[in-house]
């Protein structure tokens, strides 16, 4: 039980807030300055040939 | 030589099997190994003929021929096969446990009742029809969108047959009556096992490909693929820990017990779902949509953000299926934050896939593919809608148990996950086969149009038959006793069933002529046809 109680605390303490943290981390990374155009080009990669 | 290590291989599994008939524990086990044993007997003898002895050709040689085909595509022609097959025995099998239900009578004793004909059906329709889909759908849209051809070789046709092994094995399984009671994870330990060596074959080969890749961004679909494979290997694995009583008889023992084994059951379940029937064929999406219409999707970066919000969210849904359990009542509430904070990804993606046709809204009265499409992404913001609407506890505890929980399940199923596999089936023939259009591009219309009436008859036929089950399972009269018994709950949903058999039966419909024209499409025939009304301008006469 103490394996359980030790693993759930560490699961709603650091590893929520480090998950939080990637997560919120990607979404400001999307919009970096010049993000749009690097989109801009991955999104025509499938258009590209055949 | 060619396919000789192979052969042999087949063959000695073979030996194996039959070694696993003549010493099994158990009668199940045996007929199994039975199954098994002809299976890769037959394949055996296929392949004898097959084997040449010229020198084996060099690697990669069938490419170097110039002008040919820079990609393996044999192996998504065998998948895309496979689909339709699969896709045809799936509905077939789902409209026949429809009717076993309207009419207890087609219940047949003990290979076909309808307890071993469930599974059979859930698992045709999500693993052999689905996954086949997702297979070659992921190989086709890895090597374009790589520009690199498929890693490992030989390992695209070994993650093919060996697929299609545990699909037979599984159906085998489910009918002789062998099962370790688990949804959508029904086939026993040494079938899983299979599994897992056939699924980290396609990881290595997917993967591998994303590696050497040309292209210097990993377009946005390969990321959904990749999640999905990943996710399901460790979903799988941790769902089938079991010990076997024997390593040769079929039965084996969970590694979890009570509440656990039933949420690591339902954090599989619920997962399967997400991953499965959602990230898998958001990458669909995210190629065929943008190919079909020939426009870029319609933001990339959302695209990103659903991609990351999806999977943060999806894994924790699953203790939404055990509302009012024996679960920790903070487990509950947490399944259900994360099940209605997912409409907002769901949504996104939804909005993403169908504003890619902005500047082409045309295209859906005059392409009834790209019709199928975008059918496909409103059933997909449906069902995402109705979904996190009936995690919330206190609308479970009408939903729960009943219909409306399968209505619900069909409206995604067969409205998202059918429909833009259609979609793309439609889009790869053609390209696959080398022909300029398909066979009827007016039968593909068809299709459509019994698809959707054959899924709206499905869901709201669920819809009143849920909530009416609902309804009546909670009706006390005035002293607190209950109004109905369970059997009378049972006769009043008669003529929801038969009529949810219709709604399969056009569904079923739908899925033959699909059949019907993706034959002829490959055997190179083109049906005289008149075009789909709007396709060409019409011209003015000059004066």
């Amino acid at each position: 039980m103490e394996t359980y109680t030790a693993m759930r605390h560490f699961a709603d303490s650091w590893g929520l807030l480090a998950m939080t943290i990637f997560f919120v981390g990607v979404v400001l990374f999307t919009f970096r300055p010049g993000a749009r155009k690097a989109a801009e080009n991955a999104a025509e990669i499938p258009l590209k040939e055949d | 030589m060619k396919y000789g290590f192979e052969t042999a291989l087949l063959a000695v599994g073979a030996f194996f099997a039959l070694l696993g008939a003549a010493f099994a524990h158990d009668n199940l086990f045996q007929s199994h190994m039975w199954v098994l044993f002809f299976v890769l007997l037959g394949s055996t003898v296929v392949m004898l003929r097959r084997v040449s002895f010229a020198p084996y050709p060099v690697p990669g040689g069938y490419g170097n021929k110039a002008g040919a085909n820079p990609y393996f595509d044999d192996v998504i022609k065998y998948g895309v096969i496979a689909t339709v097959f699969w896709g045809v025995v799936g509905f077939l099998v789902g409209v026949v446990v429809a009717l076993q239900l309207a009419f207890p009578d087609l219940n047949i004793e003990p290979w076909l009742n309808f307890g071993r004909m469930r599974p059979l059906h859930t698992s045709a329709v999500i693993f052999a029809f689905g996954g086949n889909a997702l297979i070659a759908t992921s190989f086709y849209v890895v090597q374009r969108t790589s520009r690199a051809r498929l890693f490992g070789g030989n390992l695209g046709w070994f993650v093919f047959w060996g697929y299609q092994l545990f699909i037979v094995m599984a159906a085998t399984g489910y009918l002789l009556g062998i099962t370790q009671g688990r949804e959508y994870a029904e086939p026993e330990w040494y079938v899983d096992l299979w599994l897992t060596v056939v699924w980290v074959a396609y990881l290595v080969a997917f993967l591998g490909t994303i590696l050497k890749r040309k292209e210097p961004h990993i377009y946005v679909a390969n990321w959904f693929f990749l999640s999905f494979i990943v996710t399901v290997a460790m979903l799988h694995i941790v769902n089938n820990l079991a010990v076997p009583v024997s390593f040769l008889g079929v039965k084996s023992y969970s590694a979890f017990s009570g509440v656990q084994d039933a949420l690591t059951q339902w954090w599989y379940g619920h997962n399967a779902v997400g991953f499965f029937l959602t990230a898998g064929f958001l990458g669909m999406m995210y190629y065929f949509v943008p190919k079909q219409v020939n426009r870029p999707v319609y933001s990339y970066r959302l695209s990103i953000i659903h991609f990351w919000a999806l999977i943060f969210l999806y894994i924790w849904a699953g203790p939404h299926h055990l509302h009012y359990t024996a679960l920790p009542d903070w487990a509950q509430t947490l399944g259900m934050v994360f099940s209605i904070m997912l409409w907002m990804p769901s949504w996104g993606g939804m909005i993403n896939g169908l504003m890619t046709l902005s500047g082409a809204w045309d295209k859906i009265r005059t392409d009834p593919i790209v019709r199928m499409m975008v059918m496909a992404i409103a059933f997909y913001g449906m069902a995402t809608f109705e979904g996190p609407m009936m995690s919330i506890r206190a609308v479970n505890s009408l939903s729960h148990y009943t219909d409306w929980t399968i209505g619900h399940v069909h409206s995604g199923a067969l409205g998202w996950n059918g429909l833009i596999t259609f979609g793309a089936i439609y889009f790869l023939v053609p390209k696959l086969w080398n022909r300029e259009r398909l066979y009827s591009i007016r039968m593909v219309n068809w299709h459509f149009w019994l698809a959707t009436l054959g899924i709206v008859v499905y869901a709201a036929v669920m819809w009143v038959a849920g909530i009416q089950q609902g309804l009546m399972w909670r009706e006390y009269d005035g002293q607190g006793f209950l109004v109905y018994s369970f059997a009378e709950t049972v006769a009043a949903m008669i003529p929801y069933y038969v009529l949810r058999a219709i709604g399969g039966g056009l569904f079923l419909a739908g899925a033959l002529i699909m059949a019907f024209n993706v034959t002829m499409t490959i055997l190179g025939y083109q049906r005289d046809e008149a075009p789909i009304p709007g396709v060409v301008p019409a011209l003015q006469p000059a004066e």
